[in-house]
């Protein structure tokens, strides 16, 4: 098959999904806060609110727009689009699994392999703080001011101990490409970059982890949108699709972050133990027992709807389970799976987090970065360097 | 292989006609009822009493010099670490004494107070 029509498939799919799961994150995130603060979350769109997403879509674009007469106009037309744009784009080169054949032609599971793959994710998720900033200082309003003078300060300060974190495991890993550095860790867990001897990157780990959360402007870090000091931040004078262009860059940057975070440290699309102990079972077992339980419950229904849904529900598990059984998927499938499980585990980090903590004050922040989350990287990387040579 | 990059190309082409799009359709569709008070700068009801072209603290134009010296660090950081086995003994001398002086600009610029935010 062609290389331009492969590629255009691909970028489609990737597209497709990525926008889907930012949709279904946003309602995950709602959920799981929800839960921990003992309330039920959405429930009314679709069972379980499971057409939320689309409902905030729908109430999103048939909102009315204000374009204030007192803004820079050009630039805060600009700033949402750079922002969204930036954000997705860092998607392109994340590599979710091993090679497959499409048509029969054999190709990755990644829309593209660069060997300058983690700079240009670097070089592009900066580009995002132009979005920022210029929404912040185009709106023309106090709060958006300062909210988008905290948020690059914010982001340049938490970029440092990040790229220094990142530099670490390179030690190990010697080359940029994502896919080499998935690769470069290939076996059970005791090889991924987070234990991997000689240098484990525990210490590096927690530092990306820490400055992923401020780079997104998650809480415990989300001072440019510090609500009751600051109204939205950056995004006050911002309505209808522009917010939620806005909004979606913060939750691209959320995945993206994330997809890094198991690229990096976690071992990418490597199974947590060899399939020579059977981990190519795992997502089989997974999926049967959710939907045993489904069905368990449907058998002893709380309500009389459940007799019908729940039973349903757990049949199309018992099916996904079956189909990493079959030989032809599982090449394709058992890669993802535990892609998809690592990526999932730290975004639910990130929403648990956001249910814990309180959110910090601004000089804590910047003495954070600065004083603790720098020197710490620094040293990690000075260990592992001597470390590596040693050895 | 810039091969390689055309894929980037054609998922910055969807990445950037999704907002477009969306915000064309969103239109088309949307009512459009602006008046005075609407229009205003958001200032929780209060009529703004200045434009917020004014000044703001110094602090962060400090911050912003800090990260554009310590950034070109961690950009020489990254070939030195993709290289690293290759280099051998000569890569870890040579990046110690780099390192050492930033280190020593970095205890500078703490001491000299530019770390602290008030």
């Amino acid at each position: 098959m062609n290389f331009f029509l492969l590629s255009v498939l691909k970028a489609a799919v990737v597209a497709f999904v990525l926008l889907t799961t930012l949709a279904y994150l946003q309602w995950v995130e709602r959920k799981v806060i929800a839960h921990i603060q003992v309330r039920m979350g959405p429930y009314r769109v679709g069972p379980h609110g499971l057409l939320q997403p689309l409902a905030d879509v729908i109430k999103l674009i048939t909102k009315e727009e204000l374009i204030p007469p007192h803004v820079n106009k050009f630039m805060y037309l600009l700033a949402p689009f750079l922002a969204v744009t930036m954000a997705l784009v860092s998607i392109s080169v994340i590599p979710f699994g091993t090679e497959i054949h499409v048509f029969g032609t054999p190709t990755w599971m990644q829309l593209t392999d660069l060997n300058v793959g983690l700079l240009f994710i670097l070089a592009v998720s900066s580009m995002g703080v132009y979005g920022i900033a210029l929404g912040g200082w185009a709106s023309n309003n106090k709060y958006s001011l300062l909210g988008g003078l905290r948020s690059s300060a914010q982001m340049i300060s938490y970029e440092l101990p990040l790229s220094i974190a990142i530099a670490s495991p390179l030690l190990l890993v010697n080359t940029l490409s994502l896919r080499e550095i998935v690769q470069a860790q290939t076996g059970s867990i005791i090889h991924w970059n987070i234990l991997r001897w000689p240098a484990p990157q525990i210490v590096s780990f927690l530092v990306f982890l820490i400055a992923g959360f401020a780079e997104t402007n998650r809480v415990p870090f989300d001072l440019p949108e510090a609500e009751n000091e600051l109204v939205a931040g950056f995004h006050t004078e911002y309505s209808s699709m522009k917010f939620a262009a806005f909004f979606m860059a913060e939750y691209a940057n959320m995945v993206t972050v994330s997809c890094m975070t198991a690229i990096l440290f976690l071992g990418g699309w490597q199974p947590l133990f060899s399939p020579a102990w059977g981990s190519n079972f795992v997502p089989t077992l997974i999926f049967t027992a959710g939907g045993l339980i489904a069905i368990y419950h449907g058998l002893n229904p709380a309500r009389k709807l459940d007799r019908i849904t729940l039973p349903v529900t757990g049949v199309v598990f018992l099916l996904v389970g079956a189909l990493f059984l079959v030989p032809a998927a599982q090449n394709a499938l058992i890669p993802l799976f535990w892609f998809a499980a690592k990526v999932g585990a730290v975004l639910f980090l990130y929403i648990w987090v956001r249910g814990t903590l309180p959110r910090f004050r601004y000089d804590q922040l910047m003495r954070f970065a600065w004083k603790v989350l720098f020197p710490v990287a620094l040293a990690n990387l000075l260990v592992t360097g001597l470390v590596v040579a040693l050895w | 292989m810039p091969s390689g990059y055309l894929p980037i190309f054609i998922f910055l082409v969807i990445a950037i006609a999704f907002p477009v799009v969306t915000i064309i359709i969103a239109k088309l569709i949307r009512p459009s009822s602006p008046f005075q008070s609407k229009l205003e700068a958001y200032e929780c009801g209060i009529k703004a009493a200045s434009d917020s072209r004014g000044r703001y603290t110094v602090r962060f134009y400090i911050i912003a010099i800090l990260f554009v010296i310590f950034d070109v660090e961690t950009i020489f950081l990254f070939p030195w670490a993709v290289r690293y086995r290759a280099l051998g003994w000569f890569g870890v001398a040579e990046v110690g004494v780099f390192l050492l002086i930033l280190i020593v600009g970095y205890i500078w610029a703490w001491k000299k107070g530019a770390l602290e935010w008030v």
